[in-house]
């Protein structure tokens, strides 16, 4: 029975607002004061009955619910038989809780359409090595699965047969496929868009990347801030607070009229709504973005921040350096290049594959009696020849004689930034090339952005050299920048800034950073969905795209001053309401609900607005 | 030591939550440190002995305050 009532609760404001139109008409129209009041008490008795079975089960469990307020409102109207007003409550409770829930969804829709892509079944091999279609939870560690042409992954997992192309952007943002063959790896919630693959599941359910993001952003669309918290302590008592006010009121005046309007009006709806709200919109909003935002704690200092502090490798730039300046000295240039190249294809270090990329497809020579100099280079011998590669250092031990234009040039390259590689053949200085790291495109105007929304300091800080990180930051318009830095210098810089009052955020890769992306208030690691990006940051950029920072930045902005502006209206609100029923005659119990029912719209459509952020 | 994730209806009031952190509360063999209900997300997660309390039981105590458990997991915690 009371399933039943609870159940059909829809159905019953309709009837409800329909008997009261009823009552009206009948009362204006036909001067029918019996219908109007019948109609009215029908009304109040069905559109209680709900508010009633919810107050008694939360009194069952010992809150005081809003709606015992309501209940006790009612039955309080009702005895002094004011039916108009017991009738036109109960609607517009039931009425604004329907548009509550209808207009509450749209603000989860964004997080919700995360929530959906995660995969449901899965085509588990059994025992008798056929495939059969089974819940996604059943998915065990080591289980083969057959994924098909459009369908999701499942699992993390590797491919064991097969080949086709995936769509990763669930995971990375990008939506470009990416081609997949034996031994790749394949993330649950990607989609094949082509081919058939068996894969071995490697992680499964929560543990898989795409578990984990979700588990991340639904942990952090309830997390509470610590005014949140303060209102959720607050709210305990403030509804019990408002019955006793109530009561001592009705002691005291003798006015149930009176004291059941208070009961109405101190109902704290659109304040313990209004911060959840905006919290939801503006995360899923961030999620969309490819923006995952880790909670309403980040959100608040992300908005408020004073410094942002960046690495340099692989963060402004691209992590990949490439060689960006040649000088030769030499007529035969093609034999010089590929002795070069063959000697460079001997070596790990990432200079040299940065040459042996640039030079490209030559002869290739078998390289004898290679000896590596540490911390100089290369010396081998190549057709008959002795090839010296490396930095001046080696140059100087191997004899090597240097003009005055070669001396020049190399102390030009230096200057713009570049580490230097020499290549000597028979004792003579033969090329020198200048690699650098490219700055990532577009980062130059994403930091003039972070600058206009209010970011006072831009700082770099790298373990490169003092003079390519100046550049670097010269070329970016950083405000400071600071070279020769080891991962601990990094924290003790931030420390330093956390001190002195700063709000830092730091941005990193994920491994090596890590002590300054935890230090920071805000740690943001730029790793295109791996678990350490996702664990140890506070905001994580889908895909590393260095480009969505100006947006997060922005849209914490506008969430922060979205709950304080969804607190000032419900504040307000209740402010405005107790006044008037204290000074004003207008004040009733329909027209309170009325009000506070709005109020609550109001604060939920304000949060709706996050939904649709754009930076500009 | 065990640990459910619950999943319910949509929940539209906040008040909702305390009704229900009450509910769970009430029972034997709950973890009350670990019970947390989302609002957002309409989910309850909490740590619960297997030997004083059963998953039906939280399920059962949750319905009682009107919310209509929608698929509950549980795993060793």
């Amino acid at each position: 029975m009371q399933r039943a009532i609870l159940k059909s609760k829809n159905q019953i404001t309709l009837v409800s607002g329909i008997l009261i139109v009823i009552a009206f008409i009948s009362k204006l129209a036909f001067n029918n004061l019996d219908i109007f009041t019948w109609a009215l008490v029908i009304a109040s008795i069905i559109g209680v009955a709900p508010i009633a079975i919810q107050a008694y089960q939360a009194l069952r469990v010992k809150v005081v619910s809003i709606d015992v307020l309501v209940t006790i409102a009612v039955l309080g109207a009702f005895l002094i038989q004011n039916f108009e007003e017991s009738a036109i409550v109960t609607f517009l409770f039931l009425f604004g809780a329907y548009l509550e829930l209808r207009t509450l969804n749209k603000t989860r829709s964004a997080i919700k359409e995360l929530t959906e892509m995660a995969p449901e079944s899965a085509l588990k091999q059994m025992e008798n090595g056929e495939f059969e279609e089974v819940e996604v939870d059943e998915v065990d560690v080591g289980d083969i699965l057959l994924v098909k042409t459009g369908a999701k992954v499942p699992v993390d997992g590797t491919v064991l047969s097969g080949e086709g192309h995936i769509n990763e952007a669930s995971i990375t943002g990008e939506s470009l496929p990416v081609t997949k063959k034996k031994n790749s790896g394949v993330f649950a919630g990607t989609i094949l868009e082509n081919g058939t693959i068996q894969i071995v599941a490697d992680r499964v359910g929560e543990d898989t990347t795409f578990g984990k993001i979700i588990e991340l952003v639904e942990e952090a669309q309830d997390s509470k801030s610590e005014a949140e918290r303060f209102i959720d302590r607050f709210s305990k008592w403030y509804t019990p607070a408002v019955l006793v006010l109530s009561a001592i009121v009705w002691l005291i005046s003798r006015d149930i009229e009176l004291a059941i309007t208070i009961l109405v009006l101190g109902c704290p709806g659109a304040l313990v709504i209004g911060v959840p709200v905006s919290n939801v919109a503006g995360i899923g909003n961030g999620a969309r973005h490819g923006v995952l935002l880790k909670g309403s704690e980040v959100i608040r200092d992300f908005s408020r921040l004073d410094t942002m502090v960046f690495d340099k490798t692989g963060t402004l730039t691209i992590g990949n350096p490439e060689v960006a300046e040649v000088e030769t000295y030499t007529d035969t240039n093609e034999d010089i290049l590929a002795y070069l190249s063959s000697v460079e294809k001997e070596s790990d270090h990432p200079l040299a594959k940065a040459v042996v990329d640039y030079i490209g497809e030559t002869k290739a020579y078998t390289v004898d009696k290679t000896d590596v100099v540490k911390g100089g280079g290369i010396v081998a011998e190549v057709d008959g020849h002795r090839v010296a590669v490396g930095n001046v250092a080696l140059m100087e031990e191997e004899n090597v004689a240097l003009n005055e234009k070669m001396r020049k040039d190399i102390e030009r390259f230096e200057k713009n930034g570049n580490s230097l590689v020499l290549t000597s053949v028979d004792g003579e200085l033969k090329v020198l090339m200048g690699i650098r790291d490219q700055i990532r495109p577009g980062v130059r105007e994403d930091l003039q952005r972070l600058k206009k929304l209010g970011v006072k300091n831009l700082v770099v800080l790298s373990g490169d050299n003092q003079g390519t990180v100046d550049l670097v930051a010269k070329e970016l318009g950083l405000t400071e920048a600071h070279g020769h830095m080891l991962p601990e210098d990094k924290s003790a810089y931030i420390k330093k800034l956390q001190d002195e009052g700063q709000i830092v955020a730091f941005v990193g890769d994920g491994v090596n950073d890590s002590p300054s992306l935890a230090l920071a208030q805000i740690g943001i690691a730029m790793g295109s969905g791996t678990d350490v990006a996702i664990e140890t940051s506070d905001v994580v950029l889908m895909n590393s795209d260095f480009s969505r920072l100006p947006h997060a930045l922005g849209l914490t902005k506008s969430i922060a001053s979205n709950m304080l502006q969804n607190i000032i209206i419900a504040v307000g609100v209740v402010l405005v309401l107790l006044a008037s029923v204290f000074f004003s005659d207008w004040m009733n119990m329909s027209i309170g609900m009325l009000v506070h029912e709005g109020s609550i719209l109001v604060v939920i459509i304000n949060g709706m607005r996050l939904l649709r952020y754009k930076l500009r | 030591m065990q640990k459910a994730t619950i999943q319910l209806e949509t929940l539209t009031c906040p008040s909702c939550m305390q009704k229900i952190e009450g509910a769970v509360k009430s029972l034997d063999g709950i973890d009350t440190d670990s019970l947390n209900v989302s609002f957002n997300s309409s989910k309850v997660k909490l740590n619960f002995d297997d030997e004083k309390v059963s998953i039906k039981d939280i399920e059962n105590a949750i319905d009682k305050v009107g919310y209509e458990v929608k698929k509950s997991t549980v795993r060793p915690a």
